[in-house]
């Protein structure tokens, strides 16, 4: 048990409990980007540090074990500065256009990245090498998600690495070859954990590029996978009666919101239909 | 682990090459990531598909991963490339028109030329380093330009008001360990034996010694922490990476007094229980290596080494570790993740290196010249040592002077000296000319005007002023330098070595050198603060100070 404050309120959470947790306790909302649940912390993006009193630089929330005797600030003018400045680097060198939560963030801490309107961009073009997936790194923000996705905190597969340094620092599968040449196995887990977008479904990225992808119309229906005894729980996203993207959900417990290629992308037959007679 | 491979398959002297480097004891396979991947490059002059696979399936490691390491050091390449290339240092004491001079004239010979980061030969600009994939080429590049003479072919002068640490420079054979002991070498490890560990830990916290890589955290307290810390083993890692712009102490030390270094090593090692030791040095110090690896191998075949260290029944060995052309690797936990086979990326502090470091074991760390100060205190006692200096900045400090200084050098001084005694000592500013700024500390560092003559050379003076003694940088700048040239070169610099791990750096540093190519100023103090305040590490939380003090120092533009 850690007793500590959180803007001046006192918030008690559990030994292990990070400063995220004790803020979420506290119904204190912290943005983040490189965090999720099912995930080791990289603490890399930065967008949820705070302040702790007796510490030089900002920590990051999420990362940040929460001990007994902490007070932490959320919204001093320290940790507004970095949160919307942090936010400015991403969205002016990044393509957010499908990354809506960090677009609430941006707004929420009033970023302005048109003042770095002439600066360095990742810009680049999309990546098609196979069926399944698009990568589209001119909007990845570097989080590493995906990267530990395929790696030990899920598919063990290690099919993609950060390559390059600095700003050219980058996601990348062995000198860069093709997916299909590459070990990746098309779990898709890299996509489902994936914040911005930056990796999709081809599915979604066909509907999107042909101007019809509709979040509005969607359904989203849970069902159990019927490939094998695991018992994954599968979310199918249904527009216009046809799926166009499975999930799950991450705070199951079988699948911490990971699939693999069946439960992801064997979905062809359930949406079969005769042949209409020509 | 299930691994796939590409197609791409090593020739047979690569396969060799490999499977020489990757023939020894590690803790761990993956550690051998770099070794090899240097071995490769070096005899190959790139690491082809082939190789990177080969290197991945020796070693259990994911290509995507081995991608990731050869990708994240600029002295490895996954291009072709040619056999031979010229890094040339183009960074701020070599900046100017002789280098470009010297780039072009080399292009015009169609040598292959890289422009590098300070390589530490800051008294004798412009510094050149000569790769090639065998010596005849080394040493044909080396007679066709003179400036390219690799080694001590000049050596740096040396001054000192208090001569300690830079005692055997020039003076004693740095190749003979006889030599060494007949100067008293080896002398304080018998003592030290003598004292016990606690004994030793003890003594050093009573010297008050700092830490000389820029952090200046108390050593004794460190080797403390470590000493009675659970967990096993314990690990000694003397951090050999010195590449503050600016700074070659380290670089003297290793190539001058080797046998130095490894004494100090085995007393550090024996106070801090740690059974294994490792010196991680600079890729761009090829003599610095040989040096030490010499001393090493002279060290063990008298028994000062090994599985029985002057027959005291203590088990020490040294490995020696290089890196590869990456600045962050001497932030202490990224040269973990580096000595590990890793990208040398910094990791989250807590917990700190004295309860998880290398290998996720305790481990102590210190800077080459942190350590050489170890066998004077051992002999003659903490309390004398922190009789030197003063009270709260004890013992003597090496200070590197380059620039407009008339003798640029390796300087010694105790603690307190003034600036202007120092700049004295090395014999004024270059040419009677007038004193326009210093740089103090390093690129890390920042920039102070003639005003700060008068302050003495301390921990707290340098904080009282706003400065930094950091890793002891002492770059002279006179009336005729243009200052904007300086500070984009370390704007550059920066966004060169960023890791790219975390925003406020990876962005932060590409966003302060355009502000700065354009001259916003009010940008540039909100971009600082961000990277001070949110950084993971202290690359990124220093990467705005010196342009910083160039506003509030030099007055170079109205904040």
């Amino acid at each position: 048990m850690a007793e500590l404050t959180i803007d001046g309120a006192a918030v008690s959470v559990a030994d292990g409990a990070t400063i995220l947790d004790a803020c979420t306790a506290s119904g204190v909302q912290t943005p983040t980007l490189c965090y999720l649940e099912s995930l080791t912390p990289v603490n890399a993006c930065r967008v949820c540090v705070v302040e702790l009193e007796g510490s030089r630089a900002l920590v990051p929330a999420c990362a940040r074990r929460a001990e007994n005797g902490m007070k932490v600030a959320t919204d001093s003018p320290r940790v507004r500065h970095s949160r919307k400045m942090v936010l400015e680097f991403l969205a002016s060198s990044v393509d957010l256009s499908t990354a809506p939560e960090a677009l609430r963030y941006c707004e929420r801490y009033g970023a302005r990245p048109e003042r770095y309107a002439a600066g360095a961009t990742v810009s680049q073009p999309v990546k098609i090498d196979n069926a399944l997936y698009v990568r589209d790194y001119a909007k990845c923000i570097l989080c590493y998600k995906c990267v530990e996705a395929c790696g030990t905190d899920a598919q063990n597969t290690f099919a993609i690495a950060a390559a390059g340094r600095g700003f050219d620092a980058r996601i990348s599968t062995e000198f860069d070859v093709p997916l299909p040449d590459s070990a990746c196995v098309y779990c898709g887990n890299c996509i489902g954990v994936c914040p911005t977008g930056a990796l999709m479904f081809s599915s979604e990225f066909e509907l999107r590029r042909r101007g019809v992808w509709n979040e509005d119309q969607q359904t989203e229906t849970d069902t159990i996978c019927s490939y094998c005894g695991v018992g994954c729980t599968l979310t199918l996203h249904v527009q216009e009666n046809e799926i166009v993207k499975v999930t799950s959900p991450v705070e199951n417990g079988v699948t911490r919101g990971h699939l693999c290629v069946k439960g992801r992308f064997g979905y062809q037959y359930v949406q079969n239909r005769p042949l209409e007679d020509p | 682990m299930d691994l796939h491979f590409t197609s791409a398959r090593a020739s047979e002297e690569e396969r060799a090459a490999i499977e020489a480097a990757a023939a020894q004891d590690a803790v761990t396979r993956r550690s051998l990531v770099l070794p090899v991947l240097r071995a490769v490059q070096q005899r190959f002059g790139t690491i082809s598909p082939g190789a990177l696979n080969y290197t991945a399936a020796a070693l259990g490691v994911a290509p995507a991963d081995v991608y990731g390491v050869a990708t994240f050091y600029k002295l490895l390449r996954v291009e072709p490339s040619g056999r031979r290339v010229v890094h040339v240092c183009d960074d701020i004491a070599c900046l100017g028109s002789r280098v470009e001079a010297l780039i072009a004239r080399l292009e015009s010979e169609n040598v292959a030329v890289e422009r590098s980061p300070c390589l530490g030969l800051c008294d004798r600009p412009p510094g050149a380093l000569v790769e090639a994939t065998d010596d005849s080429d080394a040493s044909a590049v080396a007679s066709a330009t003179p400036e390219l003479q690799p080694g001590l072919a000049t050596p740096t002068h040396i001054g000192a008001t208090q001569v300690r640490l830079l005692r055997r420079i020039g003076r004693v054979d740095p190749e003979s360990l006889d030599a060494y002991r007949a100067d008293g070498g080896y002398e304080a490890l018998r003592k030290a034996f003598e004292l016990g560990p606690q004994k030793v830990a003890q003594e050093v916290v009573a010297s008050n010694l700092l830490g000389r890589g820029g952090a200046a955290f108390p050593a004794g307290r460190k080797m403390q922490a470590v000493a009675a810390a659970a967990a096993r083993p314990h690990y000694l890692i003397c951090n050999a990476d010195e590449s503050e712009p600016g700074t070659f102490k380290d670089r003297v030390l290793m190539e001058a007094d080797p046998f130095a270094i490894v004494e100090a090593m085995t007393i550090a090692a024996y106070a801090g229980g740690c059974e294994r030791a490792y010196i991680y040095i600079r890729g761009e110090y090829p003599l610095a290596a040989r040096r030490i690896a010499g001393a090493v191998a002279q060290a063990r075949v008298a028994g000062l080494l090994g599985n029985d260290v002057m027959g005291r029944g203590i088990r020490l060995d040294i490995e020696i570790r290089r890196g590869a052309g990456a600045y962050i690797c001497g932030e202490e936990t990224a040269l973990f993740n580096s000595l590990e086979g890793k990208r040398g990326e910094p990791r989250s502090k807590p917990p700190f290196p004295v309860e998880a470091g290398l290998f996720g074991k305790p481990t102590l760390i210190n800077n080459v010249e942190t350590l050489a100060n170890l066998p004077d205190i051992v002999l003659g006692g903490g309390a004398a040592y922190a009789g030197i200096g003063t009270p709260a900045s004890t013992g003597t400090r090496l200070f590197c002077l380059s620039g407009a200084i008339e003798r640029p050098g390796l300087y010694e001084v105790a603690h307190g000296t003034t600036l202007g005694a120092l700049i004295e000592l090395a014999g004024g500013v270059r040419d009677g000319g007038r004193l326009q700024a210093i740089l103090l500390g390093g690129a890390a560092g920042g920039f102070v005007g003639p005003d700060a003559l008068e302050m003495r050379l301390t921990f707290e003076d340098a904080r009282a002023a706003g400065a930094t003694l950091g890793s002891g940088v002492v770059m002279l700048f006179d009336e005729t330098a243009e200052m904007m040239p300086v500070l984009r070169r370390i704007a550059r610099f920066f966004r060169d070595e960023s890791c790219g791990q975390c925003v406020p750096c990876r962005v932060g540093t590409v966003r302060q050198e355009e502000a700065l190519e354009r001259g916003d100023f009010a940008l540039l103090g909100e971009i600082g603060q961000v990277m001070r305040d949110a950084s993971i590490c202290g690359l990124g939380q220093t990467a705005a100070n010196a342009i910083a003090s160039a506003t509030t120092n030099l007055k170079l533009w109205q904040s």
